[in-house]
């Protein structure tokens, strides 16, 4: 047993045990803190693996992003932990059955397969050993793969726009202007001319009174 | 004793069994129902990097980042709709999300 394969089974119980505490622990923030070291692991295998810019990718994108944002949706969130866990281990008879059948499915048909090594095992590892694996990927991604790679970028933009569209609102207290409503207003709305009639003042009988006295 | 194929595919296969019980056992929580989910695309991600290293193909490791790329998306849409969620119901018990009765 070599290290590499020493490394593999750290990783891999590591990883199993991180799995097992996101789904069972108590509070929401535990949850995701072992979500964080379960996504570490996996980058640790994949880089067992040679794929370095995906185990760095993993690390930045998902750890640096997407579980930051869950920690801070469920740090946000007062979550009633106590009616969330009500009948927690009521499914559990259900979920074992269906996970053990799922495990025990797929070792058979993966022990029954790829115990051996394949016949391409002997090339396995070559592209990584010549050419970094962050060039190979970028070379393939920038010529075979390009009009996907912007289908990806688009649907990245419809998310921004979709998460910050759901989750806007107007407050009610702000003294916002639009700017487009102040330059389509004309005269009418603000300004309107009442004609009436003029009005002239009949003259009293004080003034010639006044005369009279001077 | 060598790693092969097999040893990384289990190891997937066992994330994403651990992934589905969850999925069975936190059926009220949302926000673990979301974290399920990305466990099972980290699991799938492990088969492609495993496939990829041991069929010498590099087409694996750039399904893995579309994944990854959507993935991200989803779970920024999945959390914005959570927020939103609890915002008009003050919960997130799945039980409670009736109003279409479905």
């Amino acid at each position: 047993m070599d290290a590499k394969t020493g490394l593999f089974y750290v990783f891999a119980a590591v990883l199993l045990f991180a799995a097992f505490r996101v789904i069972t622990s108590r509070n929401p923030v535990h949850a995701v803190l072992y979500l964080v070291l379960a996504f570490f692991q996996a980058a640790a295998v994949w880089m067992l693996l040679k794929a370095e810019f995906l185990a760095i990718t993993l690390v930045l994108v998902y750890v640096g992003a997407v579980m930051v944002l869950f920690l801070f949706v469920v740090m946000m969130l007062d979550v009633n932990l106590d009616s969330v866990r009500k009948g927690f281990w009521k499914h559990f008879p259900l979920a074992g059955t269906v996970g053990a059948i799922i495990a025990l499915e797929m070792s058979y048909v993966l022990m029954g397969g790829f115990r051996e090594p394949p016949k391409l095992a002997s090339a396995a590892g070559q592209i990584g050993d010549q050419v970094s694996n962050t060039k190979e990927l970028g070379k393939l991604l920038y010529s075979e793969y390009l009009y996907p790679l912007e289908i990806a970028a688009v649907i990245l933009l419809v998310a921004i726009v979709a998460a910050i569209a759901l989750t806007l609102r107007k407050r009610k207290d702000s003294k916002h202007m639009d700017p487009a409503e102040q330059v389509r207003a004309k005269r009418i709305d603000r300004v309107s001319l009442v004609k009436m009639k003029s009005v002239v003042a009949a003259p009293t009988a004080v003034v010639p009174a006044e005369e009279k006295q001077s | 004793m060598m790693l092969t194929l097999g040893h990384f595919l289990s190891l997937g296969a066992m994330l994403f069994a651990l992934s589905v019980i969850g999925i069975f056992l936190n059926r009220k929580n949302l926000i673990v129902l979301l974290m399920a989910i990305e466990l099972m695309l980290l699991a799938v991600n492990m088969n492609f990097v495993a496939f990829s290293y041991y069929l010498n193909d590099m087409a694996g490791q750039v399904f893995v980042f579309f994944i990854l790329t959507v993935a991200a998306a989803e779970s920024a849409i999945g959390l914005a709709i959570l927020v939103l969620l609890f915002r008009n119901k003050s919960s997130i018990n799945v039980d409670e999300l009736n109003t279409l009765r479905g």
